[in-house]
């Protein structure tokens, strides 16, 4: 099954100007455990989707909230020349497709 | 003691629109104070950069209307924190204007602090001198020229500003930038209320019903105790529920649990979120970490420079399955004009083009770049020291777009679909955020400036 699926919401957000954070929420604890157990998610899965190094990639697993959550650098500052993402809020698609076992 | 202090938010922005019955109708809880939000990063470093509020004034003028109305109803004071959107002097003197005319409106006094965030640079290069000023990570690089170089710096206050403005018996609080929770956890800290479930709270309430599921229109409020804080909704079909309060607690945040303030850190870590009903929710085990040193989170802005684009699309799949090489080389063309024509270097100024349908969205991170798009969007960006260089940039870029063919079609075509007519639209100064950092004042209240004034009398 496709994270997409799985998750009742999956979002990127600007954390202030200069950082990227990535939200995954789930409707109850069955679909949020059976992500987090199947590994699927970790820095190094972001990094390679998102072609950066992993030492950058912040991730988190929020077991209150039934959340996953991973922050990186802004690639472009938000409004930089060249960001064509003011809010950052339609960098999320690569996670959408991510299958989970 | 008091055993509680109760609350409203009023919105998560000022400007938004404010849900007037759901306001007028929380006054039923007897609030301590209400308070809304009139600012953020999040609309772009524009507003800071140019003095100009990302709200139309009309907007602003009814909420801020309403909320004070509602609050001088029931005399308890009202607070605005981030006005105007960036927290500058010229955003908070917009505000001020628009409190003047409703207190002229209502026929009512209103004894006003106005609290001011705008950092001179001789203070910041003092203190940049001295070692006193720390990147964040990430952070731009710094140096006395970044701060030189700056259109506006604010810095953003924390609670300490607000409760001296309430200690002195301020009906309204316009604050310039201010920490969003500072807003919400000012009083209640004041009051004896414990820091961790103040900040939390106030981390909760400053985007006003966007903790709650259901719809949006409607009022947020909280109740602090010594033990708990309860988060209650007023509003249509508004509810909280703990993982709607716990998800929001993550929003906008790189860390989840982690929230750096200036007096230290909101620490969620151990945080519990239980509902009491179908729509409120406790919560309890919220920390705040004190700080060895106090610190002033800074904001910059910068002047890029001027900026003029042109929109267009192109259908043809000839030119689209080569479109890398065809833009390729349409640069390059324009680049030879502008330097030929208008003598500045390809280094001297930036041409972007934005190609909706392929990448414009997601950039170098774009999963799909192999796809095939059947038609595809073009923004052409340029960006330069004036506004004259980079519109003629622009209109030297069109004869290059319109008539760059391919080899599939034997001569002249039309390649590039123009939207509007004049084909270059005008975007002013534009301008970039060129500080992470925070300061480290050598007392919690010399970055902000007090002036109390009596309006409508």
């Amino acid at each position: 099954m496709k994270l997409a699926e799985l998750s009742s919401l999956i979002r990127s957000k600007n954390a202030g100007p200069f950082v990227l954070t990535f939200d995954i929420m789930f409707p109850d604890d069955e679909s949020y455990q059976r992500v987090k157990r199947a590994g699927v998610l970790s820095p190094k899965k972001f990094a390679e989707l998102f072609h950066c190094s992993e030492n950058i990639v912040q991730f988190f697993e929020c077991d209150n909230a039934r959340a996953f959550k991973f922050s990186i650098p802004r690639p472009t500052s938000q409004g930089d020349l060249g960001d064509g993402d003011l809010h950052g809020g339609q960098q999320y698609v690569s996670l959408m497709d991510i299958e989970v076992p | 003691m008091d055993s509680e202090i109760r609350y409203v938010a009023a919105t998560g922005a000022l400007g938004v629109g404010v849900h007037v019955e759901s306001l007028e109708k929380s006054l039923e809880i007897e609030p301590a104070f209400i308070a809304a939000d009139a600012g953020t990063t999040d609309a772009g470093p524009s507003s800071l950069g140019t003095g100009v509020p990302a709200f139309a004034r009309e907007a602003v003028k009814r909420d801020l209307s309403a909320l004070l109305s509602v609050t001088r109803k029931a005399k308890i004071p009202a607070l605005i924190g981030s006005a105007g959107t960036a927290g500058g002097d010229p955003h908070v003197d917009w505000v001020l204007d628009i409190a003047r005319e409703i207190v002229r409106e209502q026929s009512i006094t209103l004894r006003t602090a106005v609290i001011r965030s705008e950092q001179s640079k001789d203070y910041l290069l003092r203190l940049y001198r001295e070692g006193r000023i720390r990147a964040l990570d990430p952070a731009p690089p710094l140096s006395e020229h970044t701060i030189d170089r700056s259109a506006r710096i604010v810095g953003m206050m924390g609670v300490e500003p607000l409760q001296d403005a309430l200690e002195a018996g301020a009906e309204f609080v316009l604050a310039g930038r201010c920490s969003d929770p500072a807003l919400f956890a000012a009083l209640p800290i004041l009051r004896g209320f414990p820091a961790g479930l103040s900040w939390h709270a106030g981390k909760v309430t400053e985007c006003g019903t966007m903790a709650c599921e259901g719809t949006r229109g409607g009022v947020l409020t909280a109740t602090i105790r010594h033990h708990e804080a309860v988060l209650r909704p007023i509003g249509p079909g508004l509810r909280c529920t703990p993982q709607s309060i716990a998800a929001h607690s993550l929003y906008e945040n790189a860390h989840p649990y982690l929230h750096k303030e200036c007096a230290g850190t909101l620490d969620l870590t151990h945080s519990r979120y239980e509902a009491i009903d179908t729509s409120s929710v406790r919560i309890t085990q919220s920390e705040f970490i004190p700080a060895a040193d106090y610190t002033v989170k800074l904001e910059g802005a910068e002047l890029i420079g001027y900026q003029s684009i042109m929109i267009g699309g192109i259908r043809d799949p000839y030119i689209i399955r080569r479109l890398d090489l065809w833009l390729g080389d349409v640069r390059s063309y324009i680049c030879k004009l502008v330097e030929r024509l208008l003598g500045i270097a390809e280094n001297d100024w930036k041409l972007v083009f934005h190609v909706y349908g392929r990448n414009a969205v997601m950039g170098n991170i774009e999963p799909e770049m192999a796809a095939t798009p059947h038609e595809v969007g073009i923004v052409v960006e340029a960006t330069a020291a004036t506004q004259e260089l980079a519109s003629k940039a622009v209109q030297l870029a069109r004869q290059p777009f319109l008539h760059h063919g391919v080899p599939e079609w034997m001569g002249g075509i039309t390649s590039f679909a123009c939207l509007h007519n004049p084909a270059h639209i005008d975007r002013g100064p534009v301008y970039r955020f060129n500080l992470n950092h925070v300061a480290v004042p050598y007392s919690k209240t010399e970055m902000f400036r007090t002036e109390m004034i009596e309006l409508g009398k």
